[in-house]
């Protein structure tokens, strides 16, 4: 297992190096100049555009520019915007904030989507399986600029006006964990509602395995064939879905970010690729890559605990 | 087609005559009907069986797919899905006590602790992510709220007792860690861990080599003795069931037609159809000739004719064949025929 672990994260580099790459190369053929861009409508000086032009390496050939970019991304330099500003400062905070929700959003997932997933799936055929496929089927369908505005309207401003208490902040990062609960939710909405069909599908098939019938034969109460016998072997496709979606939920919440006004990754990558800012850009990339690939090796090592079947040497 | 192997007369189930002292059967399974609703219509899986079986006794029960055997089966076990399954007639008496009569509560009292159950692929019948020790032990935990350690313990014994090689050793591996033979040893361990009345055992073999199949068979027949339970073995394998059971129920079409003492059906079966089982099996001393077949396609439980249901793949059919399905003729103290033309084949089978 150790091993297995080493290996993995050696695997990371090459991952890494190939990401960023793309990366560099995609930003490099936008059109556009990144330092006339600077000042506006108004011309760059010539000294100056010359200076940042020789600074930041803009007329070296685009492997040469990656190789300065790479060297100092292992001296842990993440580089700097064309306008002086450190991007790992930059990043930082916003990468909190991004995470905070994502986690937020990870949580409400897991809980709601598999706990109606069971629910339905135990309900088979009656009406609050169909209730809850119903369900499922407009939270997929409508998008999050609606359910955001939408919930942020009701849930937010009228309970608000309507109690006087304060539920759900909607705006800003400054209520603590509350400011999560309703944005983490809208940003869920679609996967809650895959999750639950997938964990409803899943544990139906597993309800009816040759195992589970065997479990049933032992006399088993019902309760231990669902909750032991069923349950651990229904998980295994759920915790894939939930850790491939948290590096979704942390670069593509742009739409959430800009609705409840959390300055997170997603808008930051938004604006950077707007205004070519080719470091950045790369530098929140690179971080996503990085905790796409951590969560994938998480999911990987709890297969593992899930399901003897699977071993790594 | 109703009713024919109710009352009438000459109809009577096999245990109610014979030279024996009467005694109340361990099971009696009762003019059973069980039907299926599906999207096509309403498959009748099981109409109308009788059977019945005494403690320290197996009953082979041999027909092939779809004849009804497993389904009886599970009814019995209480394990069929329900729906879209349900049983619409009949009883099952077990030890004089209704099952289909008991609440879900006290069915589940008998299920695993006196009737207990082994299927056919043991690798999909274990649960791939728990140990086998765990699986095994469970049965102590839960019925006799046995501590951890005391579970495993006894899972050790049992696993000696199916002999396991290094039972101990074995304890926490998965299924997947162990053969197809050393698969069906744990099914038959967890099966018999509290010492069941009844074992009901849906194609043990099947799946397995010949050499492990003797070897499961005579395990098999191994703890019977000792333990003295009766043993219902389901199953479309002639081989085994000479070895092993004591009687035969034949299925078709969901119905029994032909029981019998083994050697009795062995040695002239009295309904076509098991006939026709018999002659399709392998003999060396038939080596090079054309292997019987029987012609035709099993019974479409969706629309079942009327009449008997093998009447068409039958070579004894006569005219009333297709009308009048026949009831369950008494044969001897020991036997019966579902056909109307049991003598001819039993004639036939002795010329």
């Amino acid at each position: 297992m150790g091993r297995y672990v080493i290996r993995r994260l050696l695997q990371v580099i090459p991952v890494l190096l190939g990401a960023t790459l793309l990366i560099f190369f995609v930003v490099f053929a936008l059109p556009g100049d990144p330092i006339a861009s600077l000042s506006g409508d108004k011309r760059t000086p010539p000294h100056i555009a010359a200076e940042l032009t020789a600074r930041y390496h803009l007329d070296d050939p685009f492997l040469v520019q990656y190789g300065h970019y790479l060297a100092g991304l292992l001296r842990g330099d993440f580089g700097e915007t064309f306008s002086g500003v450190r991007v790992s400062e930059i990043v930082a905070g916003r990468f909190q904030i991004s995470l905070n929700l994502a986690l937020t959003a990870l949580v409400m997932e897991a809980v709601i989507g598999v706990g109606l997933g069971f629910y339905a799936a135990l309900r088979r055929g009656r009406a609050q399986d169909t209730l809850v496929l119903a369900a499922t089927l407009l939270l997929i369908s409508v998008p999050t600029l609606v359910t955001g505005f939408v919930l942020q309207l009701l849930l937010g401003v009228e309970l608000r006006r309507s109690t006087g208490i304060d539920f759900f902040p909607i705006s800003g990062a400054f209520d603590g964990w509350r400011s999560y609960l309703l944005p983490g939710f809208v940003l869920a909405g679609t996967s809650i509602a895959y999750l639950t069909r997938l964990t409803r599908t899943t544990l139906a098939e597993v309800l009816r395995a040759d195992y589970v019938r065997t479990a049933v034969a032992k006399g088993l109460p019902r309760r231990r064939i669902v909750g032991r016998h069923a349950l651990r072997n229904a998980l295994v496709p759920v915790v894939t879905y939930l850790g491939a979606d948290l590096g979704t939920l942390m670069g593509s919440a742009v739409i959430t970010e800009t609705i409840f006004n959390l300055p997170g990754l997603g808008q930051e990558l938004f604006r950077s690729i707007y205004e070519r800012q080719q470091p950045v850009v790369v530098g929140i990339v690179t971080l996503l890559v990085l905790v796409y690939v951590l969560a994938n090796l998480v999911v990987d090592l709890l297969y593992a605990v899930l399901d003897p079947r699977i071993r790594y040497e | 087609m109703t009713g024919i192997t109710g009352g009438t007369p000459s109809v009577l189930p096999a245990w109610e005559g014979g030279a024996a002292p009467r005694r109340e059967p361990l099971l009696a399974v009762e003019d059973l009907h069980v039907e299926f609703a599906t999207r096509q219509g309403v498959v009748q899986a099981v109409n109308g069986v009788d059977y019945a079986l005494e403690a320290g006794q197996t009953l082979a029960v041999l027909g092939e797919s779809g004849s009804g055997k497993s389904v009886t089966a599970q009814a019995i076990m209480g394990i069929l899905d329900t729906p879209p399954a349900r049983v619409t007639r009949g009883r099952i008496l077990f030890r004089g006590t209704d099952l289909l009569g008991l609440s879900e509560e006290n069915r589940a009292r008998v299920r695993g602790r006196r009737i207990a159950m082994i299927f056919q692929d043991a690798l999909s019948a274990l649960n791939p992510v728990f140990t086998v020790g765990w699986q095994i032990g469970e049965m102590f935990r839960v019925h006799q709220g046995a501590s951890r350690r005391e579970a495993e313990r006894r899972a050790v014994e049992l696993m000696d007792r199916v002999r396991i090689p290094g039972a101990a050793r074995r304890l926490h591996d998965y299924p997947h860690q162990f053969s197809g033979g050393m698969r069906q040893r744990i099914m038959i361990a967890m099966a018999v861990a509290l010492e069941p009345e009844l074992l009901i055992a849906d194609e043990p073999t099947t799946a397995l080599d010949v050499t492990v199949q003797a070897q499961i068979m005579e395990l098999l027949a191994e703890i019977q003795r000792e333990s003295g339970m009766g043993m219902i073995l389901i199953t479309h394998d002639l081989g085994v069931v000479a070895d092993a059971a004591d009687r035969i129920a034949v299925m078709y079409g969901g119905r029994i037609v032909e029981h019998a003492l083994v050697h009795d059906a062995y040695r002239a079966p009295a309904h076509p159809y098991t006939r026709g089982l018999l002659d399709s099996i392998p003999r060396v001393d038939r080596k090079g000739r054309e292997l019987h077949a029987i012609t035709g396609q099993p019974p479409n439980l969706l629309d079942l004719p009327p009449g008997c249901s093998f009447a068409p793949r039958c070579p004894y059919r006569q005219g009333d064949c297709a009308v009048e399905a026949p009831p369950l003729h008494r044969i001897g103290p020991t036997r019966g025929s579902a056909c109307h033309y049991w003598r001819e084949v039993l004639d036939g089978s002795h010329g």
